[in-house]
Formats: C-alpha cells, structure tokens, sequence
C-alpha cells in the first residue's frame, strides 16, 4: 500500500507540473496575440486602461454645471492622509431657509495615496476616479486642485 | 564538401606539415582556447537574451524590443555597461580567493567543453572516458560557489553557497544514474562511440521507458545541478539577495552570470549527446526518402538545435515552476529522484542483458 501512494504522489506531483507547462507553453506560442504589454509614449493616443484604473479624484458635472456633492464630508473623514478638504457655505433658498452646500472641494493630489476610500464612502456617487495619469507638473501648488467648477451648484433632488 | 570535420582536418594538416617540434599542438591549443573563448561570449549573448524573450513570451509581455531590431542588442548593451563597472572588492572578503572564484567557475565550464562533440568529427579530445570526465569536472564547479560565498564574508553569500553545496552534491547522483542509464545501454563511455550507437535511432526512440525516465530526471538533475529556478536556492533573490554573488559587481559578476549560461549549454549538449543523438540526424525507417533530406541538413545545425531545444525546456521550468524550499529540494532528491533512478537502473541492466531495446 505504501507503494501505491508513493507512486501515485509521483505521479499527480508530474502531472500537475505538466498542467503549469501546458499553461505557459501555451502562452508563449500565443504570446503575439495576447499580448498585455502597452508600449505607454508611443500610444498614447489608442492607451486603453483598464475600467478601474485610478489616476486621481474627479467631480463630475453635468450641462447645468450642476454636481452632486451635498458637502457631508464623508470623504474628508474617510480619507487616510487629509486629502480632501471642504469648505461649506449656506445658499438661501427660495423660501428664506438656508441650505449647507459645498463652497470649495480642495483636493490635494500630492498627498493622495489613490486608495478609492472616498469613493467608496460617498454617499451620492458626487465623485469618481479619473483614468488621467500624466500628472507631472513644475510646480507643487499646482497640484492642490479644486474639483466643483466655479458657479456650480447642487443638483435638484441630491439630499 | 565544406564541413567543419574538413576545416578541422586541413588545418592540422598543415600545421603538421609546416612547422614542427610542439608548435603544431600549442597552436591548436591557442585555436581551440580562442574558439571555446569566443563560443562562450556569444553563449552568454544568445542565452540571456532567449531567456529574457521567452520569459516575456510565457509572461504575454513583449521583452526587450528598444535596443536595435527587436532588442537584438539589448545584451550586447548590458554586457558594454558591465565591462566599464567597477569591479569592487569589499574590504572584509579574502581578497585572493574572491577574485579566483569567478574564473574557477568559468574555467570548469570551459574543461567541461572538451569532450562534447559539436559535429560530425568535430571534437576538442576523443577522450576514452568521456562522459565521466564531464560527470567528474562537473562537480568540481560546487567549489567555485562555495568560495565565492565563503570570501565574501557575508551570512547572505555564505547560506546561498551552502546550500549551492548541498544541493549539487545531492543531485550529482541521480544525474549520475541517468548518464549510466545511456552508458549501460552503449557500453562505452567515449562521447562519440555514445553517437555512433545512436546512428540507427536516438536512445530516446530506441530505449523506451527506461530511458524516458532517466532523461527526465536528467532534466530535473541538470536545472538543480546548474542552480536554475525552480532550484535556484542558491540565489534565491527574494530570501537572499543573490546568493553567493551578492558582493560581486561589474565584470566578475558578469562572469558568474555567464557561467550559468555556459553551463546550461553545457548540460543541454550533455543530454542531446546522450538521448537525442548528439549530431545524429533524425531517421525513421531505413532508405527512405525523409531519411535522404534530413541528412542534407548539416550535423551542426542538428547538435545545436537539439542543444537549443533542451536551452528552452529547461528556461521554460524556469518561468513556470515556483521556487522549491530547501527541505522540500532534498525531499524530491533522496525521497523520489534517487530511488526511482536506482530502480531504473534496474531496469536498463535488465533491459540491455535482455537486449529488449531497439
């Protein structure tokens, strides 16, 4: 009986080496159509990233300028490293109430570590990660960015 | 018709006729140093840049493709920037035996060189006892790793040529036993009485199972035997920087580098020679027409491309299989490989007494 294992650990042990052979032999007689290498300066124009490549914080905005940040500060308390600094202000409403919104989304991309934390505590989807990666810039300060456009307000509806 | 058996044979002649007393011989020795010399610095050009392009293949990477066409330049590249670094010594290694350490390695893989039949008639030394000439200088190499690692005065280098040693000490044997597989078999140990038995088949066809699993575990013997991933503990870069080669830099590290590569050539021939027929052409049958058109193709382009195909199994376990651990490397070698090859053994005596072979 010993034998039998032994010989069958001998065995499975090969066949199973053969299946990671098998695997690679395969991938290097396919290697010129599977290609995953992207040749980055040269196509820059045809670069496809993947879907959920982080290169850095976004807010969207739509034709109105409208977005959908409610000024929660969800982000801010989410984020590791004090990326994400908001500034609020009250709008007065129609009817005479005063409504907190967002006055500044400060984002400072030199500290941001793009873990998607804030993303992910969003509670309105207001903010997203872009696929730009081409950050480099001469200047540091450049790097703090402030997300909500200028004269942007909330959209209709976003609580 | 031109062959390399021809040219070989002219020029001794006339050196021999020419010039006398020791001259002929210690110009035939300069010939034959410039020409292993030379073999070797292409070697370590061709290998690294296959191995670094069928990495990226097994990977669906691209591979160096920048320097010249498709990145043909790319080692010559490397190896230019290797020959302007400086080689340093560090202060706490043994100055003598650091500095020897690289060339002992080269120069056994070089010894290695002189039994191997690179072509019909071509050979450095007909030596009776060839294939244990290459067996027993073969092992000699452990002792350049060990004195790398112990010169370097370093944990890190010392471990790695520690278990270099175990290692090619342990796996010497099974190698061993599937070389004597092929030598029971011939009943010769001359590299080319090995070929010539081969002429009307390669053992590989010839001996069925018995030497089907001796030139399997003559592969996994020569990947341990020549520290190469799977069995690269000796480098082993993730646990010990790199091994017994840690302090070394600029052209004696291009050395050590090299030497691998050399001896990977070197063991791959050793294994076409003895399963694949060394420069033997393929045949089925007899008298027939394939026969006629695989004799046309010269004897070698056949060594090297059966060496070539050995190069790139033994690249392709090294970009498939994961890293042994030094138990489990021990484990495979005394526990599996050993028994198994004494069984064979066995089974190849009682295979060449029976003359159950083709």
């Amino acid at each position: 009986m010993f034998l039998v294992k032994y010989i069958k650990d001998v065995w499975s042990g090969f066949r199973s080496l053969l299946t990671g052979m098998k695997i690679t032999g395969g991938y290097a007689l396919r290697h010129h159509k599977e290609k995953i290498t992207q040749q980055y300066p040269d196509n820059r124009e045809t670069l496809i990233l993947p879907e959920r490549f982080r290169g850095e914080v976004v807010m969207p905005h739509d034709e109105n300028n409208e977005h959908a940040c409610t000024g929660c500060t969800a982000c801010e308390l989410a984020c590791p490293n004090a990326t994400i600094k908001i500034v609020t202000k009250f709008d007065i409403q129609p009817d005479g109430k005063k409504k907190k919104a967002i006055d500044e989304f400060v984002y400072h991309l030199e500290l941001c570590t793009f873990c998607n934390l804030c993303i992910e505590a969003c509670p309105t989807d207001a903010i997203k990660m872009a696929q730009t990666f081409e950050h480099s810039v001469t200047d540091r300060t450049e790097l703090i960015k402030i997300l909500n456009r200028p004269g942007s307000k909330i959209r209709e509806g976003v609580e | 018709m031109p062959s390399l058996e021809n040219i070989a044979n002219s020029i001794h002649q006339w050196l021999n006729n020419n010039l006398s007393g020791p001259w002929p011989m210690l110009i035939e020795f300069a010939i034959v140093g410039v020409c292993i010399i030379g073999l070797f610095a292409m070697l370590g050009l061709v290998l690294i840049m296959m191995e670094r392009k069928v990495s990226a293949w097994m990977q669906l990477r691209l591979g160096p493709n920048r320097v010249g066409p498709g990145g043909m330049f790319q080692t010559a590249a490397d190896t230019l920037k290797l020959i302007v670094k400086e080689g340093m010594t560090p202060d706490g290694a043994d100055k003598f035996l650091f500095n020897v350490a690289p060339f002992i390695v080269m120069i056994i893989a070089m010894v290695i060189m002189a039994p191997l039949m690179f072509a019909k008639g071509l050979q450095i030394w007909d030596v009776n006892i060839g294939i244990l000439f290459v067996a027993a200088v073969s092992s000699v190499s452990v002792i350049g790793v060990l004195m790398a690692g112990w010169a370097s005065n370093n944990k890190y280098s010392l471990l790695g040529a520690m278990r270099s040693g175990a290692q090619i000490v342990s796996y010497e044997l099974s190698a061993g036993f599937a070389i004597l597989v092929i030598v029971i078999l011939t009943g010769d140990l001359r590299i080319s009485s090995i070929i010539n038995s081969q002429a009307d088949g390669w053992w590989i066809f010839k001996g069925h199972i018995p030497v089907w699993i001796a030139f399997i575990i003559f592969m996994i013997a020569v990947t341990a035997e020549t520290n190469r991933a799977p069995f690269d503990l000796a480098e082993a870069e993730s646990e010990l920087t790199a091994g017994f080669h840690t302090e070394y830099s600029g052209m004696k590290f291009a050395l050590f580098f090299l030497a691998e590569y050399a001896n990977i050539f070197v063991v791959c021939a050793i294994g076409a020679t003895l399963f694949l027929g060394g420069w033997q052409p393929l045949h089925f049958g007899t008298d027939t027409k394939f026969n006629e058109i695989m004799d046309y193709i010269p004897s070698s382009i056949w060594f090297m491309a059966k060496t070539f195909f050995l190069i790139f199994v033994i690249m392709w376990f090294r970009w498939t299989f994961p890293r042994l651990r030094i138990d489990q490397l021990l484990n495979l070698e005394w526990k599996y490989l050993l028994p198994i090859s004494m069984f064979n053994i066995l089974l190849a005596t009682v295979m060449a007494i029976m003359n159950w072979h083709f």
